[in-house]
Order: C-alpha cells, then structure tokens, then sequence
C-alpha cells in the first residue's frame, strides 16, 4: 500500500473511529471527549482531503480496490476507491461543511442528554457519505446511499419521543427506499448486461447498452441504457428529493438544525446529484432520460420555490428553498451542464449550510421559537448572524460576484442553450424561480433581521418544534418571556458561521473558471459532442468579472432585484398587503399551504392502502380462505366422514356380522362374474 | 482431512449431550441442567468449526463422507457428508443452539432439563438432516426433528399452545408423507437404492419428474413455508417458547429450502424447469401479498413470523430462477435470515420476558427504559428491513440481480421487498420503541443483563460480518452450486 493509499483509507476511517468511540464509549469519555474525538476525526479527513485534493491537481488520480466483498456467477464485487477532480472536490466539501457542523453542534446541542450520542451519529454520516463519494463501483456507492438515509433516519428520529419527528424519519426511510427501489433496479440491470459493477467497466460498454434494446411491455422496444438511466435517476429523486419524491425533506427538519445544515441540505441531499454527475457517460447516451431528469428538476426548482413564500416556520422556509435549488442542479444535470450542477452543488453547500446554522443561531436566541412571525429586529441583538445571513441570502438569490451568482446563472445559461424536449419549459421554470428565491428569502431575512420586534410574548402556537419534550430537551421552553431579548450566541455557534460566509462570498468567483471552463473535470465528467450547452457557455465566458458585470443587465439579475424590492415593501412597508392577498386568492393560499396535497394524497392513497390491503390479504386470504376453508375446512370433512364412518362402529356384534356376511356375498359376486 | 468422524460428532454429540441433560432429573438439579447444556452446546459448536476450516472450497463432491450399513436388508446406510450447500447450516445450526440455551437460561423455570434436553436433541437431528445422503436416515431426522419442538410448542408455549402444535404437527406431517411415497418409489425406480447421490443420476421420464416433483414441492412447501401453506407458522410461533421460535425461523424453515436443493431439483431437473413458473409465481406472491400481510400485524411475533415468509419467498425465488446469483443469493439468504431472524425474535422475547405481552399496542418508547436493548433492536430491525452492511442486504441483492438476468418484472415484483420490508419493520419498531413511555409496564423494564447482552452481541457480530464481508460465505458454495445448476440445465431427458 503506497503512501497515497493509506492517506484514501485515513479519509473514511478517521471519522468512523470518532463515532465508534463516541457511540460505543459515550458514558466513559464524556461530553468533551465525545465532540474532541469526533472533531479530531473529521478535522483529519477534512485536511487529507487537502493533501489529497493537491495530489489529484498534480495529476495523480487513482482507481483501485481495497478488498473483494463478494464474488457469484461471475459477478466481482469490491470495496474500493476512484479519486478523481470530482471526488475530490465532495470529500473537500463534505469534510469542511462536517467540520463546521461539528464545532456548531458543540454549542447547539450544549443542554441535550443525547449529546454523545448526537456526535457519534454526524461522525458515523460523515463516514457513510465519504465512503459514497469515493466509490469506485455501484454497490459501494448503494451502501454509501443505504447507510447515509440510515443515519438521515436516526437523526430526524433523534428528539425520538416527539411524535412528530418519529413520524417525519419513518416517512424519510420509507420515501426514500421508494427511491431506491428504482435505483437498485438501475443496478441490476447494468449487472446483468455489463457482468461487472465498476464504474469503469461500465462505462467502457455505455455504448453497447445505449445499442441494447429491451422490450418490457409486448412489442415495446425501449432502450436499454434510457431503462436503466431513470432507475438510477429515481434513486436520485429519493435522495435529492425531487418532485413527487421530495415529500420527505420538509418535514426531515423535526431533526436539530445541525443536521439540517450538513444532511438536508449540504451533503446527503446532493448526492443524487452527484451520482448523475459521476454517471455522466451513461446518462449523455440517452436523450430520453436527460429530458426527464430536466423536466423533473424544473418542476421542483419552480414549484417548491412557491411553497416557500407562504411558510413561516424560519427552517422550513430555508427547507423549500433546498427543494429548489436541488430542483436546479437537477436542471443543470439534464441539459448536460454537469460540471456547473455540481459547481452549484458546491456554492449551494456553503451559503445553504450558512443560512440553516444561522437560522439555528437565530432559533438559539429566540429560545427555540421558531416562527418568524415572531420575530422581528434581531439584528440588533445578534449582529453576527445577521450580517452572515444576510450574506447568506445575497448569495442565495445570485447578486452579481457572489458564489451562487456565478452557479446559478451558469444554469441559467445552459438550460438556455439546452435543445432537449422540455427545455424550453425548463429555462421558464428556472427564469420564474429567479424571482420566487429572492422574495422567499428576503421576506424571511426581513421578518426575521428587520422591522418592528414582535418577540417578548409568551406563546403556544402551532409550529414545527412545539411539543412536549422537555424530558429530552430540557431548553425547549419555546420563545422569549415578556421583556427578555434576544442575544448573540456563543463563539461556537458563530465562527463556523463566519467561516463558512467566506466562501459564500468568494468560492464562486475564484473556481468558476477552473471548474467549469478549465478542464478540471476533465476524466471525470463527459459530455456527448451532441450536447451543446456546455460549448456554447464556454464561448459567451470572457472572465468571472466580465460576467458579474455583464449580468447587471441581464432578465435574472432584474427578476432577483425586483423579487427583494418587493419583499421590502410588503413585509417592511406595506405589511397589510400580503394578508389582503392571502384573502383574494383564498384556493390558491389553500392549495400552497397543502403543498399541493401531495401528503394528504400520500397518507390516504399509499399508507393507507397498505394498510387496508394488508389486513384485507390477512382476514380474507389468509383467515377466510386458506384457514377458514382449505384447512379447517379439511378438517371438518375428516370430522365428518369419521361421523359418518363412528355410525358402524355401534359395538353390536350382531351388526357387524350382518356387514361381514353382506361383504363376502358382495365380493364374491363379483368373483364369480369376473368371467 | 481429520480422521475424526466430524459429522457423526456434530449429530451425536448434542444429542448424547441432552440425554446427559435429561439425566439431571428434576428441576431441583435445574442449575447443573443450564451448565451442562450450555457446554454441551459449546463443544457441539466447536466441533463442527473444522469442518469449515477443513472444507475444500474447490471441490463440489461431497465431503467428510461416512459410510456404513444400517439395515443391509433394504440397502439403507448410515451414510453422511456435506457439499458447498449443507455444510454452512451445520454451524449456523450448531451456534443458533447456543443462544437459545442462552435465552432459555432463567425464563425457563419448570422442567428445565426437559426444555434444554429438547433443544439440544433437536438440534442434533436437525445436523442429521442437513447431512444426511441416504433417503431413509433423511427422512428418518426429518421427521424425529419434529418431535422436540412439537413437544417444545405444545409444552413451554402459550394458551392456545396444543391448537398450534397441532396444526403445526399435522400440517408439516400430511406433506412429508408424499415425500415418504416419492421417497420409495425412487428406491424401487433405482433398482434398490437409498443413496440420494444414486438418485440424482437416475435417469427419469417428464411425467414420473413431474410426479416426484410435486409430491417434494408438498414436503417442502409447507416446511418453508410457501404460500399458500403458511398458516401454521403465525400460530406456531405466536404460541412457542423463544427458544422454540428461534429455532423454527432460523433452522426450521431452512429444511424445507435445503430440500429443494437436496432432491427436487437434482432428481428432477426438467421438472424443475417445467414447473418453475409455480415456485416462482408462489415465491413472488409471499413476498408481496405477505409483506402486505405483516403489515396490518398486531401481535409482533406474528408481524416477525409473517416476515420470515417473505423472506423466505426471496429463498425459493432464488432457487428457480436457475443462475449461481439468485442460488447463491438465496443460500445466502438462509443463513442471514437464520441469524436476523433469530436476532428478532430474541429481541421479542426479551421484552416479553419484561412485559408479558407481545401486542404492540402495549408498548411504546422501550428506548426510554432499555437504550441498549434499542440499539440492538434497531440494527436488526434494519437487517431485517435488508439494510447493506447487514447480512439482511446480501442475500436480496444478489436474488434480485440474479432475477433480472432471469425477467425484469420478476425482479420488479421481488424488489418491493426493498419497500415493504422496511414498512413494516420500522413502523414495528417505531411504536414499540420509539415515542414516550407508553405505559408504567414500559417505565419499569430494566436494560439488557449481561446475559442478554452476550447472545444479542453474538448476534450482531454475526450480522455485521456477513454484512460487511460476505465473500467468505459464498466462497464456500460456488463449486457445488455450479455443479448442480449445470446438472439442472443438463436434465435428465
């Protein structure tokens, strides 16, 4: 094992043994030794990955196994690592974003009994999603998928006697194994024609799959790489919660805010994206599956942009606004622009991960009242998350310079340039959702950062976090008393804020070339020459200046400014307005506070289905029938024929030798007729 | 290669073992009665570690062969020896035996040398199946196997105890007396054989494989169990002792499974094929209209036993779709579904012990009262739900791939497993453990003793293993699944 090598395994390993340790040796190491070893575990990861990230921009890549997990019918299975610009660039993203966390967890979490436990859970995920990212083949990345929902589950369930989040975490699992359904289909079908799992082999027979046709349905020839792409691509959906699987995510947020930011938000959600980004060769061979992963995310970018203006819990608005901007890398994935929906996939981990540790600041210093009606003025109180929200949402809505700017508008542009069916629907979706951003968010920072202080009155309303628990979280006293204000939170809770506002604010412009126009996904990501998006950005790029300053002009950048300005005046100038709206287009508002009844249609049609169809299979198939009829019912046919048969069985011997005598003259006549 | 007669040690020693047991007498001596049964346990799973240390992974011929006569009159032997396919349930077997000493150890308070004697006869016999070469001595432990846990049922269980022990007597009886019938004519047709080996090479017509194929498919169906010959299981395990359901989902059904590779598909092979359509169509429905099923259960042990069904489903789907994955896949299977579900049906005994009541409904945040217990709870719930880095995962993935390369909707409807499987486990394990104490019962069980805390530990080691590293496992089968699926694929005709 070379030098290089043992560096690879140290990434996983070292926040695995953080978990293990604090996971199995809570009780004996404590609070502090809990979160020092678990943060020395991914501070490790997160500075191999530097090491590792400088060797792979030397030009060192590596493809190799660690050992062989299983072997049948010819079929080779292995752990093992591909380092590539890509996998690079996650493990950097997921280490960093996982250190921040892990440190604001410190303060967050500071009261909770479960604190060990909490750490040794974000360890155990920072684990499984590196192990994801690095992965050579599709079962490592499938256990990697597997094992990050198992810890996605055991964290929204963490609060575990609210009801509400044991609800919300069986919900996530199960909504995600819908996904996974399709993705696991996806695999089996590339094993059984490619005989191999590695990403290599496979992608070495692309072709061969896209000339491949298998017929489903009688006379149906489809093909088979389309087939297989939008398996893969429903495992996507699962995951990065896109429409109509997205129904998980929002409530996911029963979970704390620290694994709001790193797993709902920065990392976990995003490895859909990253696995249609690492299957690119796959997915260029199919025009098909491209234009439905386009049409899927442009569904979601638009339509859960909506359900964020009305929310007015402060998590779930930054929720929907995940919803969204997974909805447009998914875009960007479709029209063929890998490398800039995983560009975004990178700006959107660092300002998304700010605002949701922000919004956790903010809920910190309103003692976990989370309804931004509620709220009001805070910048006053809490100037450091005030200042880093604000850069948080600036980058969010794309102004000019700052990193989501450069992501976001690039998608812009490539879907613009995109000439697959639905794209022309796409570049409208994505056009509108412009817009939808900027008021969302600014309304919430307004609500929340500006206007007149309407905290201070104790209160019991209906929001997310409000449940008896003070058993579990002894500081769930919701909302301030009378006269109490709110306050800044401790270093903890803020430096990870600042240090992940910086590149918010730079990220974008330093790496947009490089990433995107450089040639530093080159080997990693590929792109039919039948796919033009790309080319075509490449030529309108004159330098990340040029294009900040070129967009000032542009339809996006007027759609965000229009969208703030119209926030301001509705919820600082005007706040009459938007609640004489929300009584003009009543079924409309009725509709968006459903979420467009996906839920509703979901618990009544499908759980509820199950669970009727369940206990009819069981009291008329399995009681009625098979046990009613077939077997007591044979039962009772053996009773009666022994009823029938106990009738001779008198004890008179006088009858029985009646039936002797008949016996023999019966037999014998037959006998003698026998010829 | 040992000159010990390892396989003869495995069958006789536990049982010698419980015999000694049994010598305790009364429940006075009860605490010589748990030492002694659990060494005689110990040993009996030291015993067969050689033979997978010694198995020849290269070879598909059998192994650790024993040969002598028995009744010379009709040509029946004491013949044993294990291939790739049996020899792995001889040790699951022999270390599932353990842990139910283990579990029984203080829940069992009356007749204790009685309930340990029977467990460890049992589980002799049951080494005595999966070894077996001859069709008398199979059918021989066959049906003795029967008997301890007959007696196991109908004497540790519950209320409704003799109603399950017999049905569950009379029901898995009626089906092994068509393999009896299928079993002589076999002798006759091969001029005076028992050798099940001679038999695999008889050459036999359609219509007479048809035959023999069905009466087997009788034997073994109810034993797996398939639908629509299920129902005996809920009701036996609801009724049986812990002991007694661990060692029914986790060995138990895995004779019936065994049988298939052991006689009907070797004897015959066009049969099989011709006849696939049914075991699969069976399979398929088991795993969807019985994941459907366990979903609406009240009582958790029936939930678990309807969840073995379907499990089991995945096993004999695996079978007949006739490639070394889905074979594999489902030998695999077996022998997670013995350590999960075995895992399951402890963890329910560990709270019934508690609580006396296996009704969900009388549950509600165990986590509160027993975190370990929940963690242990969770990762077998997981593996049960086919979680990867589970052994629960191996087994399905590789069915599922193998039944792609079979027919994409076979795989389809095999692959909502994924879905049902983790409904309704998790939503079990969501009212029973999560959410606030339920009730003042809840708030005074006490965590997992040391006791507890070893065989659920064995367990998880076990499940974790196989999980993260099952190339070991499946190493040991491929020479003897391959050579028996080209022996299908050549038929007999």
């Amino acid at each position: 094992m070379t030098e290089m090598q043992k560096l690879y395994l140290l990434v996983p390993l070292a926040p695995l043994a953080g978990a293990v340790v604090a996971g199995l040796f809570g009780k004996t190491i404590g609070r502090a030794g809990a979160h020092t070893f678990t943060i020395m575990g991914v501070a490790v990861a997160f500075i191999a990955s530097l090491f590792i990230f400088q060797d792979v921009q030397a030009g060192h890549t590596y493809n190799g196994d660690i050992y062989t997990w299983l072997e049948s019918g010819g079929l080779k299975l292995h752990v093992g690592f591909l380092i590539d610009p890509l996998t690079v660039m996650m493990m950097l993203v997921v280490s960093f974003v996982s250190l921040m966390v892990h440190v604001y967890t410190i303060g967050y979490m500071a009261d909770d009994p479960g604190y060990q436990r909490f750490f040794s859970y974000i360890s155990l995920f920072t684990f499984s999603m590196l192990m994801l990212v690095m992965s050579n083949n599709f079962v490592q990345l499938f256990f990697g998928w597997e094992a990050v929902g198992l810890v996605s589950y055991l964290l929204i369930g963490f609060w575990y006697t609210r009801p509400t989040a044991i609800y919300a975490n069986l919900k996530a699992f199960l909504v995600n194994r819908v996904g996974d359904f399709g993705f696991l289909l996806g695999i089996a079908l590339i094993a059984a024609y490619c005989g191999s799992l590695d990403y290599k082999e496979v992608f070495a027979q692309a072709n061969n799959m896209a000339a491949t046709q298998i017929e489903l349905f009688k006379g149906q020839p489809w093909s088979l790489i389309t087939v297989v792409c939008i398996g893969l691509f429903i495992g996507a959906m699962g995951k990065s919660a896109q429409v109509p699987l997205h129904v998980w995510l929002p409530d996911s947020m029963e979970g704390p805010t620290p694994i709001s930011a790193l797993i709902h938000a920065a990392t976990m959600v995003t490895a859909g994206i990253f696995m249609v980004a690492r299957m690119s060769p796959l997915f260029e061979l199919s025009d098909a599956a491209l234009s439905f992963v386009l049409v899927i995310g442009a569904i979601t970018a638009l339509f859960m942009g909506f359900l964020g203006i009305i929310q007015n819990d402060i998590k779930r608005v930054v929720a929907y606004s995940t919803l969204s901007q997974l909805g447009y890398m998914t875009v960007a994935l479709g029209a063929s622009a890998y490398s800039v929906a995983v560009f975004h996939l990178m700006t959107h981990a660092f300002f998304k991960a700010l605002l949701f540790l922000a919004a956790g600041s903010v809920i910190i210093g309103m003692h976990h009242d989370q309804d931004i009606r509620n709220m009001g003025g805070l910048r006053k109180y809490m100037p450091i998350t005030w200042i880093t929200s604000l850069i948080g949402s600036l980058a969010l809505i794309g102004t000019p310079f700052l990193s989501g700017f450069y992501s976001k508008d690039s998608i812009i542009e490539a879907v613009k340039a995109s000439h697959l069916a639905g794209s022309g629907f796409a570049y409208f979706c994505v056009l509108i959702g412009v817009f939808i951003t900027a008021f969302y968010s600014f309304r919430m920072y307004f609500l929340v950062f500006h206007g007149k202080e309407r905290f201070g009155h104790a209160h019991h309303d209906e929001h997310a976090g409000d449940h008896d628990d003070e058993e579990v979280a002894v500081d769930h006293h919701h909302g301030l008393a009378p006269g109490q204000k709110p306050h800044e939170t401790p270093w903890v809770v803020w430096v990870p804020l600042v240090a992940l506002a910086i590149p918010s604010v730079v990220i974008g412009y330093m790496t947009i070339e490089p990433m995107l126009f450089g040639g530093y996904f080159k080997g990693s990501i590929f792109i039919s020459e039948h796919h033009h998006a790309m080319k075509e950005l490449a030529e309108e790029f004159h330098g990340a200046s040029a294009m900040a300053l070129h967009s000032l002009t542009s339809v996006p950048f007027l759609l965000a400014l229009s969208g703030v300005v119209l926030a301001w005046f509705f919820y600082l100038v005007k706040p009459a307005i938007p609640a004489a709206i929300k009584e003009k287009v009543g079924p409309l508002y009725t509709l968006l506070d459903n979420k467009y009844y996906f839920d509703r249609f979901n618990e009544v049609f499908f759980a509820g289905g199950a669970r009727g169809l369940g206990s009819g299979l069981w009291k008329v198939g399995d009681q009625a029938v098979i046990d009613g009829v077939l077997v007591n019912g044979s039962a009772k046919v053996v009773g009666w024929f022994a009823a029938l048969t106990r009738l001779f069985q008198t004890g008179h011997l006088y009858q029985y030798a009646f039936s002797m005598i008949i016996g023999v003259f019966v037999l014998l006549t037959f006998w003698f007729n026998r010829g | 290669m040992t000159a010990y007669p390892l396989l003869s040690l495995a069958i006789w020693l536990p049982i010698l073992g419980g015999v000694l047991v049994l010598a305790t007498g009364s429940d006075r001596n009860a605490a010589q009665a748990r030492v002694l049964a659990l060494s005689a346990a110990l040993l009996s799973f030291l015993i067969t570690i050689p033979l997978y240390a010694q198995f020849d992974t290269a070879k598909s011929a059998m192994q650790f062969v024993e040969l002598s006569p028995w009744i010379p009159r009709f040509n029946i032997n004491y013949y044993l020896g294990v291939d790739g396919i049996s020899v792995l349930f001889i040790l699951l077997n022999s270390f599932i035996t353990i842990t139910v000493v283990l579990a029984g150890w203080k829940v069992i308070q009356t007749k204790v040398a009685q309930y340990m004697a029977a467990f460890l006869i049992m589980s002799g016999l049951m080494n005595g199946i999966f070894a077996s070469l001859d069709g008398v001595l199979f059918y021989v432990f066959f049906e003795a196997s029967l008997i301890p846990l007959y007696l196991a049922i109908g004497i540790w269980g519950g209320p409704n105890r003799v109603y399950a022990a017999i049905k569950f007597f009379l029901y898995t009886l009626a089906g092994s007396l068509l393999m009896l019938i299928a079993l002589l004519y076999l002798f006759m047709e091969s001029g005076g054989s028992f050798n099940i080996l001679d038999w695999h090479a008889l050459k036999l017509g359609m219509d007479a494989q048809k035959l023999l194929f069905l009466a087997f498919l009788a034997a073994f169906a109810v034993k797996v169990p398939m639908w629509p010959v299920h129902t005996w299981l809920p009701d036996a395990h609801v009724e049986a002792p812990t002991g007694g359901s661990v060692v029914l989902a986790a060995i138990a059904l895995k004779l019936g499974a065994y049988g298939f590779l052991r006689f009907s598909l070797p004897i015959a092979p066009d049969a099989s094929h011709e006849l696939a359509w049914l075991v699969i169509g069976m399979s398929l429905i088991a795993v969807v209209y019985i994941g459907f099923v366990a979903l609406a259960q009240t009582d958790m042990k029936k939930l678990v036993a309807y969840s073995s069904i379907a499990h089991m489903g995945f096993v004999t789907l695996g079978f007949f779709i006739f490639n070394p994955l889905g074979m594999e896949g489902a030998l695999v299977q077996m022998i997670s579904h013995g350590f999960v579900s075995a895992a399951m049906f402890l963890c329910i005994g560990v709270m019934y012990d508690r609580v006396h009541s296996r009704n969900i409904a009388d549950y509600g945040g165990v986590v509160n009262s027993m975190p370990k217990f929940a963690a242990f709870f969770m990762l077998f719930s997981m593996a049960n739900a086919g979680l990867p880095a589970t052994s629960g995962f191996v087994g399905e993935f590789m069915v599922v791939l193998g039944a792609v390369q079979f027919n994409f909707w076979t795989a389809f409807a095999g692959a909502t497993t994924l879905i049902l499987g983790a409904a309704y486990t998790l939503w079990m394990y969501k009212r029973v453990v999560f959410g606030d104490v339920g009730n003042h019962h809840v708030q005074e069980m006490d965590d997992i003793n040391s006791r507890e805390f070893l065989f659920l530990g064995l367990l998880a080691v076990c499940v974790l293993a196989m999980g993260l590293y099952p190339f070991p496992v499946t190493e040991v089968m491929h020479a003897s699944v391959t050579d028996l699926l080209k022996h299908v694929a050549a038929g007999k005709l």
